[in-house]
Formats: C-alpha cells, sequence, structure tokens
C-alpha cells in the first residue's frame, strides 16, 4: 500500500490518477468490511465525484492539492453534509447533516478524497467499539481482538488498508488507545489547534480532531492540512496552521526527555520493555533522558470520569427527538423525550449521561464535578512543572495490546483503566502521538507515547520520527 | 463498602436526564456508576482547598464578530432531518396536560 504522501505525488505528476487510487480503495473495503465492520456508510457516488474533480485540475496542469486523489476515512461523529452521520448511534440514524465540518471543507480543498464514514463507540464513548449499536469493529492485525476505541473504525480501515490515512477523535485517548493496538501512528493535537465546527460533541473542553496514519510523515501531512484558525469554533486557537512536515526530519539531538513512573507502571512488562528500547532509542539519537514523577497523573481518571460525563450530560441533552434523529411518540412532549433517549442511546451513554447529571447536581456538585476541576488544574500545574525541565515526556500509550472482545464490557472500570496514560493530555489541552515500537509476544503492535506541552507538535513529529526509523530496521 | 449512591438517586438522576430503567437496570447501574464514584474517592488525597478549577484548557476569552448578514444553514434542508414540521416549524407532542 502507497503511503498518502506516495499517493498525491503520483497523482499529481500524472503516474496515477485519483479515480484509480479511489478505485484500489474501494476494492479493499469491499473484500473486507463484511469482515471487520469498519465502514458504517462508504460514500461511492461523492468519492467519485471528488476524485474525477481532482484528476480535472491535474489534466489542466493546476496543482490539485497536497492530498491529491488520497482516499481518506471519517469517524462518523464528523459532519459530512448530506452523508449520513450517526455517532454509532440509534437516536441519530438516518440523519443527513445540513453542512459539513470544516475538516472536512479543508480535506476537500486540499484534493483527498472521503471515501465513507468509520464505525467507533456511540458518541465516542468507549475504547474497544463494542459500544457501537451498530456492532463492534474487528482489528484487521487480529480479527479476534477489538481495534480499540472509541476511533475504532478509523483506525482498522488504516491497518487494513482500506485508506492510508483517516480522521479520528480523540476526547480521554481515542486515537492515540486505537493506534497503540492496530499499529499505527496516531495523534491528539493541541486544544485548539483543529476546528472542531461539525464534530459531534461529546465532552467540549476535551474533544479534538486528529489524525491516524501508517507513517510520521503521512500523520504531520494530514495534521498540517487540517489544522490551523476557524472562525467558526470559538475555541480556535489564533494562529494559521503551524509547519509541522519540514519538521519531521529534525532529529532529537540535544533534546530533554522525561520518563515519567506514572505512565509507565501498571503496563504489561512487554509495554515496559518496549518504553525502555524506544528510551535507548533517543539516547542514541542524541537525547538525554530523565526519570520523572508526575503523582497527579494517577487522579486523571477520576477527574476525567466526572469531567468528561458531566460535559456529556449537558452536549446530549439536544436529542430530544424534535429537531433531528429518532422519535419514540407518546402523549406529551416530556414523555416523548423520555421515550426517544431510552430507545436511542446505548448502555454506556446512558451511564455517562447519569454520572454527569448525577456530578452536577445540587448537593454533589463541589464534591464531584468541582472537585474534579481542581484536579484539572493540578495536573496542568504539573505537566508545566515537568516542561521546564524537559522538552517532550515518554511513556506508554496502552497498557496492553490489543485485547479480546468481551474482556472488559460486563466491567466499565476496567474498560475506562484503557485510557490510563492517554487521559491527562485531553485534560490538561496539550499535544501526545502514539507510535507503533516493536510488538509483544503474540506479535500485536505496542504504542509508545509522547507528549508535549501545547503547540509542541512539530518536536513530537521529530521524535516520533527517530522512532519509527529505529523500529523499520530489521 | 456500601455504594457512595443509592438505587433512589440513580432513579432520581435517570428521570433528571430524561431516561426510564427497567428494574435491572436500576440495580447495575447503582453498581456500575458507584464504583467509578468510588475510584473517583482518590481525589480526596489531595488538599485541593485553595486551589482554583479550572473548566477549560486555555482560558477562554469571548469571541465576538461583527453584526453583519452572511449566509446560515438553508432551513428546508435543516427541516428536512426533523421527525416531524409544519409551515417551517419543528412540531412537537402537547406540551400541556388535559383541562381540568
Amino acid at each position: 500500500m502507497k503511503t498518502a504522501v506516495q499517493i498525491a505525488r503520483d497523482v499529481q505528476n500524472g503516474e496515477s490518477s485519483a479515480v484509480d487510487e479511489l478505485n484500489t480503495s474501494l476494492a479493499a473495503v469491499r473484500a473486507r468490511n463484511d469482515e471487520l465492520h469498519v465502514f458504517l456508510y462508504v460514500d461511492e457516488e461523492g468519492a467519485a465525484a471528488q476524485a474525477a474533480k481532482v484528476d480535472a485540475l491535474v489534466a489542466k496542469g493546476e496543482n490539485a492539492g497536497v492530498l491529491a486523489g488520497v482516499p481518506i476515512a471519517i469517524k462518523d461523529n464528523t459532519c459530512q453534509r448530506g452523508i449520513p452521520t450517526t455517532c454509532a448511534s440509534k437516536i441519530l440514524e438516518g440523519w443527513r447533516p445540513p453542512y459539513s465540518a470544516t475538516v472536512i471543507e479543508r480535506l476537500l480543498a486540499a484534493g483527498a478524497v472521503p471515501v465513507g464514514k468509520t464505525n467507533l463507540d456511540e458518541f465516542a464513548m468507549g475504547s474497544s467499539t463494542e459500544n457501537s449499536a451498530f456492532g463492534p469493529t474487528r482489528n484487521p492485525l487480529d480479527p479476534s481482538r477489538v481495534p480499540g476505541g472509541s476511533s475504532g473504525g478509523s483506525a482498522a480501515a488504516v491497518a487494513a488498508d482500506m485508506t492510508p490515512i483517516s480522521i479520528g477523535s480523540d476526547t480521554g485517548g481515542s486515537i492515540r488507545q486505537p493506534a497503540a493496538l492496530c499499529g499505527l501512528v496516531g495523534v491528539k493535537p493541541t486544544y485548539g489547534l483543529v476546528s472542531r465546527y461539525g464534530l459531534i460533541a461529546f465532552a467540549s473542553s476535551l474533544d479534538q480532531i486528529g489524525p491516524f496514519a501508517k507513517t510520521v510523515l503521512d500523520a504531520a501531512t494530514l495534521l498540517e492540512v487540517i489544522a490551523g484558525h476557524d472562525r467558526m469554533d470559538s475555541t480556535s486557537l489564533p494562529e494559521p496552521s503551524p509547519s509541522l512536515v519540514a519538521h519531521v526530519n529534525d532529529g532529537v539531538a540535544g533534546k530533554r526527555v522525561g520518563v515519567v513512573r506514572e505512565l509507565i507502571d501498571g503496563a504489561d512488562e512487554e509495554v515496559v520493555d518496549a518504553v525502555n528500547r524506544a528510551l535507548d532509542v533517543l539516547r542514541e539519537a542524541g537525547a538525554t533522558t530523565v526519570e520523572l514523577s508526575i503523582p497527579e497523573l494517577r487522579l486523571g481518571l477520576s477527574a476525567y470520569y466526572l469531567i468528561a460525563p458531566a460535559e456529556a450530560s449537558s452536549n446530549l441533552a439536544r436529542y430530544d427527538g424534535v429537531r433531528y434523529g429518532l422519535r419514540v411518540d407518546a402523549a406529551d412532549v416530556s414523555a416523548m423525550n423520555e421515550a426517544t433517549r431510552t430507545a436511542g442511546f446505548g448502555a454506556e451513554v446512558k451511564r455517562r449521561i447519569m454520572l454527569g447529571t448525577y456530578a452536577l447536581s445540587a448537593g454533589y456538585y463541589d464534591a464531584y464535578y468541582g472537585q474534579a476541576l481542581k484536579v484539572r488544574t493540578q495536573m496542568i500545574d504539573a505537566f508545566s512543572r515537568a516542561y521546564h525541565e524537559v522538552d517532550f515526556l515518554v511513556g506508554a500509550t496502552t497498557p496492553s495490546v490489543a485485547f479480546k472482545f468481551g474482556e472488559k464490557t460486563s466491567n466499565p472500570m476496567a474498560m475506562y483503566l484503557s485510557d490510563v496514560f492517554t487521559i491527562p493530555t485531553n485534560l490538561a489541552g496539550e499535544a501526545a502521538i502514539s507510535v507503533p515500537f516493536g510488538s509483544g509476544e503474540t506479535g500485536l503492535p505496542i504504542g509508545v507515547q509522547l507528549l508535549g506541552p501545547g503547540r509542541s507538535e512539530a518536536q513530537l513529529f521529530s521524535a516520533a520520527r527517530v522512532l519509527e526509523i529505529a523500529d523499520s530496521r530489521p | 463498602m456500601s455504594s457512595p449512591l443509592t438505587r433512589a438517586e440513580v432513579a432520581h438522576v435517570a428521570k433528571l436526564a430524561r431516561l426510564s430503567l427497567t428494574e435491572d437496570e436500576l440495580d447495575l447501574f447503582t453498581e456500575q456508576l458507584g464504583q467509578v464514584l468510588e475510584h473517583a474517592s482518590d481525589m480526596n488525597s489531595l488538599d485541593l482547598t485553595n486551589v482554583v478549577a479550572t473548566a477549560h484548557p486555555f482560558g477562554l476569552i469571548n469571541v465576538v464578530r461583527t453584526d453583519e448578514v452572511r449566509p446560515s444553514l438553508d432551513r428546508d434542508e435543516v427541516l428536512a432531518m426533523a421527525p416531524e414540521t409544519q409551515d417551517g416549524r419543528f412540531v412537537v407532542p402537547r406540551i400541556m396536560g388535559e383541562a381540568p
């Protein structure tokens, strides 16, 4: 499978065409989508029209964009005008958004070809895609295992060579965790770097759209396309898209790297070994490493599972059977709201809505939500102190390699623990990348996590590239 | 250890969130939500008395734009996705009860 950068170059040079690249992608989707359940919707018609448009530009000798003719998969919580967008929930089944997310507009302008919408845990709440109302996605590397989540479909699309790159969203690890479990590069950008306009809200102060790719260069290329200020998102950072691709090969010479105890302890031995080997590689490349402890990170999970549900309970109040999506008829409006929400939401979404409603309710607000917000402050301060000493941090992305279906579904707390290493970055609004590095006993990939302060994506890509080169050596 | 929240509280929260639960779901959710809240009690290990709360990673500044006309979503396209509409409006079931 060609990388996105290779496809764009070939299409622009006329060595290939966007239509041919699309057909290759669609053939791969047809070959395995029934087995893996990656796409909830494939937009053959729209994709063909966009591919033809790209080929027409190339034929006229014009620049068709940095992602010219590159097929891309879109997580189904991202609105694309006229294309069914479900959030893998029955409550939005059949809904076609009347507008496109800014990310979609930027992808189309860069010549990318959106192939379809990928499966996820309902409303992005989960770590395995087992919470999708339409059935789970299987891990292409071992179909008896989960691909991770919530962006499991977008990860699987790339891992199964259906598309070279895809779009996910990361609220507590929903890009980095599936990237680790599927052997991909996955980026959680700085909060506000990528516009959230058209991303269906789960937890607005934590949600961020980001890329999946097989290579660091593809991930940087895609992020550069989708990043940058957008007036349609009031939380969007004010500056234009940063220069990332230009820094991919900057290396790590002279960099100070923090090895964070709390982002490694509790991981399986094979994961710890991979992190240690990654540190050797970074040292060989000229970085110095220092052991750090950031005890505040241990409280991240607790704070997150109050803050995210609290925001979700408010964001998901809009699904009331009035303006869009499902309606279950009842005698009066209140009964209709209740019947609609009861039928439309799955168990995990209900759990989080109730948890959030409880945490925000009179008498408990200070004890739970208020306390969690203070922990969030402590976490931001703790990260900030660490970044006075070091340039970036290294840890594991996940405690283990991809797990089996059903392993964690009966115990929500066990599932939540899959995100223990990824959550702190979201709470702090900072940047992190998961990069594949080695594999475990079962041959399944392991992800190493690189974490940096806000707007540090360029240096994280440089470090990820150093690991990528070492990992590809025989 | 007793659950940090009771079955009656879960029933009340479900009502606030406009969800109806079966008896079995009430039992299950009481136990599961209790586990999460119990885990959250580790936050009490910190003295947070003088810590300022952060609701947002970067202090939000109110964003304003000039008050000028620009295109909005197409009304017909938006209404086409609603469960029920009439004369350019959303239709809902009755809000008031029967007259006494």
